[in-house]
């Protein structure tokens, strides 16, 4: 049993996080791993949280070369188009782009900071073993910063990692890939595995012809090192990692050259450098004769550069950052009742240079948590967290976080969160698509201790209603969510006054969100999922009340999985077929702007559809074929006053539609087992 | 918020001094009756109400009942008896007939 534990433990090690002590969620994840032929996106009737795993099942089913791409199957999660200028998808949660998002590797907060425009592009998709993505509040345990949600995202783990695994892929829009693992055990011990990813993009493509490349050129290297360490009989667990990332890109005129044309007006162009560097570790003990009391120590630091210019303006950002967290976790009487308390210390030291504006600066906070899950082990369950932090620029504040489930009847699941969540806003990192136009970025300074602004401050509040069911015999479910955010308090990046300007400033805003999902297995190897999804963002700018730009209020999500049953040789085909519609977005007011340079109020709805074909020769050899956008729908203006880039209109930020026009692409996965 | 600190102080308070007399984290096995999830409930509910049971997992498969006790508490016999008086027989202690027959019907296992 106590062997059984620590395996739990170790699965996870991580879960510790989330919601630490909430039990049934590692059973469930135990039984992920039990049924994973069957379902790629799992979610449980017995956990306190709104949160969905997918598998690694799941990320196989898009191209998806990084963790930016690997949400284009997932209906919680909304994937935005890249921009034209560095080619990075931005992802939405209850229609709040990333930094209200709680994004951690493995419990550690990754996507954050310096790295919060790219950083999910920065996990190539093959090294992810799972991604628990949780709606609303989430938990206290790793800081106090989410507000929409959590994304956690499991890498392989060296203990089960196998021997050897390649990947390569090549696109029509001339991206290619190549992903080599290799792992081996060191001792009964320690196991070991490594990772190395490379992607390029060699050759310009211009489709639209408007003079710029729709897709940057860039070459990137990351370099993944892991050790873990497992002790059944004391009790002992660690993991230690070290990472090294390298990422050039290069954007702007189809006839840019850096060497001869960089910050003259021969022809715009755009280079981004980033260069990162983390070492983290984590160790657990599992007390001895107590399976349910624990006690974890992570420590993570990073080192991110990025070195950029768009036109003439120079954006540099450089971030040091120290993170420990330790947690400790326990019950109180029995099992029924558990907790988790811990300390948190953050540190980050900011080096950061935006045109000829010094905004250097040093944040760091100290915390501790305390939260608490009670579980009837029968219909009902809660969880209760709050922390206290001690933030040099946020003051000294509370953070109540609440979830609980219940199951009013069989196989149906209400559940209800509520919880408070505080940041300070990198605004020129999180904004930077708005340096690459001729706008003036100004902020309306109001006294706060960060650029000048308050901290932003939001509630979130969810209800959400699941039920199972056959329909014709087959699984059936069916799932409501309706989630608000309130934000006392917004850093707001207001377009919605002139085309010429992006002003920052502190005020209000609100989002409302409801999904409607649906998921059916038509046929035994065929399911269906589908998703409407209403979004009412609204903010309150100086110039009046709108919609949050390039955001649609109605979207459509569909997705088709079919598979072949695996014959006696090990053959099997694979078919998934994507659909995304979206309503009309409100877009950046461009109203003053001469004739050519203008857009409408708002763009029109369209869709776009994905497919991929996957066919398995045995275990170990796989090929797959797919397509993105293979409807060719295509933004007509991508860069606004692209004819006269020096000029006072030009705008790459203003994307609300593919870009590129269809692309198709090839791969092919080969393991040693 | 306040009570569960004071609670934890008062756990880890009692735990330091007990060491040397009654196992504090005693663990069991034993088999238990029965048959469904419905089962499961019924018999880890039993488990739990009595005090001093810090942990109790029973398994559908094998019908083991895993137990973590707190022996300054109560004692094995004790859980067993109470399993008994929920309907459940184990070795030592066997449900009267009419707790066995209150029992929901899919929970009404074989007896021995």
């Amino acid at each position: 049993m106590y062997k059984n534990t620590i395996t739990l433990l170790l699965l996870s090690f991580t879960v510790w996080q989330s919601l630490a002590q909430d039990q049934p969620k590692v059973d469930s994840l135990q039984t992920v791993k039990v049924e994973g032929n069957n379902k790629s996106i799992k979610k449980s009737l017995t956990i306190t949280t709104n949160t969905s795993v997918m598998t690694s099942k799941e990320l196989l089913k898009a191209a998806c070369c990084n963790l930016a791409e690997s949400f284009e199957t997932n209906p919680s999660i909304d994937v935005n188009f890249s921009d034209a200028l560095t080619g990075t998808k931005q992802i939405r949660m209850l229609g709040l782009t990333s930094p209200y998002l709680m994004i951690t590797e493995e419990n550690i907060p990754s996507v954050r900071g310096a790295s919060q425009a790219y950083g999910l592009s920065f996990t190539p998709g093959t090294w992810v073993e799972s991604i628990q993505i949780t709606k609303g509040a989430g938990s206290v345990v790793n800081g106090f910063e989410s507000i929409s949600g959590q994304i956690n995202t499991e890498l392989i783990k060296p203990i089960n990692d196998i021997p050897f695994f390649l990947n390569l892929y090549g696109s029509t829009d001339s991206r290619f890939e190549a992903n080599v693992h290799t792992s081996r055990k060191l001792s009964d011990k320690w196991s070991s595995s490594l990772f190395l990813h490379t992607n390029t993009r060699l050759s310009k493509n211009d489709m639209n012809d408007d003079g710029f490349l729709d897709n940057p050129l860039g070459k990137q290297i990351n370099v993944l090192n892991r050790y873990q360490y497992y002790n059944p009989e004391s009790g002992w667990v660690s993991f230690i990692n070290l990472r090294y990332m390298n990422d050039e890109k290069q954007t702007g005129a189809v006839a840019f050259n850096p060497k001869r044309d960089k910050f003259t007006t021969n022809h715009w162009g755009s280079e981004i450098h980033t260069e990162r560097f983390d070492v983290s570790t984590k160790i657990g003990y599992v007390f001895k004769d107590m399976p349910y009391q624990s006690i974890g120590f992570q420590n993570a630091f990073t080192s991110h550069r990025q070195d950029s210019y768009f036109g003439f303006n120079v954006y540099d950002i450089r971030q040091d950052s120290y993170y420990s967290n330790l947690i400790f976790n326990s019950i109180i009487n029995n099992t029924k009742h558990k907790f988790a308390a811990g300390l948190n210390f953050t540190y980050d030291n900011y080096r950061e240079i935006v045109g000829v504006t010094d905004a250097s600066r040093i944040d760091n906070s100290v915390g501790a948590f305390l939260e608490y899950t009670y579980d009837n082990n029968d219909n009902f369950s809660l969880v209760l967290g709050g922390r206290v932090d001690n933030h040099n620029r946020l003051g000294v504040f509370a953070t109540p976080r609440l979830h609980m489930r219940y199951n009013p009847w069989e196989k149906a699941v209400l559940r209800f969160s509520a919880g408070r969540g505080k940041r300070a806003a990198n605004i020129f990192a999180e904004n930077q698509n708005l340096i690459a136009s001729s706008r003036t970025i100004s902020v309306l300074n109001s006294g706060g201790k960060i650029y000048g602004l308050d901290p932003e401050i939001a509630w979130n509040y969810g209800l959400s209603f699941g039920q199972k069911f056959k329909l014709l015999g087959k699984n059936a479910e069916a799932q409501v969510d309706f989630y608000r955010t309130d934000f006392e308090n917004q850093i707001i990046v207001d377009v919605m006054e002139s085309p010429q300007r992006a002003t920052f400033y502190n005020g209000k805003s609100y989002a409302n969100s409801l999904q409607v999902e649906f998921n059916f297995e038509f046929l035994k190897h065929l399911d269906l999922r589908m998703a409407y999804k209403y979004y009412d963002i609204a903010t309150e700018y100086l110039s009046g009340t709108f919609q949050r730009p390039l955001q649609a209020k109605h979207r459509f999500f569909a997705n088709l999985a079919y598979a072949t049953h695996i014959d006696d040789k090990g053959h099997q085909w694979k078919f998934d077929y994507t659909f995304n519609w979206l309503g009309k977005q409100q877009l950046p007011t461009t109203a003053s702007n001469p004739a050519a340079d203008r857009l409408p109020e708002f763009s029109p709805s369209f869709a776009v559809m994905n497919a991929q074909v996957t066919r398995t020769f045995s275990a170990t050899f796989e090929v797959y074929i797919g397509g993105e956008n293979i409807g060719n729908y295509r933004q007509e203006k991508a860069i606004l006053g692209s004819e006269n880039p020096f000029g006072n209109t030009f705008d790459t930020s203003i994307v609300y539609a593919p870009v590129f026009g269809q692309m198709y692409y090839a791969g092919l996965r080969f393991k040693i087992k | 918020m306040r009570t569960i600190i004071i609670m934890l102080l008062l756990t880890f308070g009692i735990s330091a001094q007990a060491q040397t007399k009654k196992n504090k984290n005693a663990k069991y096995a034993i088999e238990v009756n029965g048959n469904c999830d419905q089962c499961k409930k019924r018999i880890e509910k039993a488990a739990y109400a009595v005090a001093g049971v810090k942990s109790a997992t029973w398994s559908i498969e094998t019908h083991q009942l895993d137990l973590i006790v707190n022996e300054e508490k109560t004692t094995i016999a004790e859980v067993k008896k109470a399993l008994a008086k929920a309907g459940h027989d184990t070795d030592e202690a066997k449900a009267t007939d009419e707790d066995y027959n209150n029992l929901h019907h899919c929970c009404q296992y074989p007896r021995k």
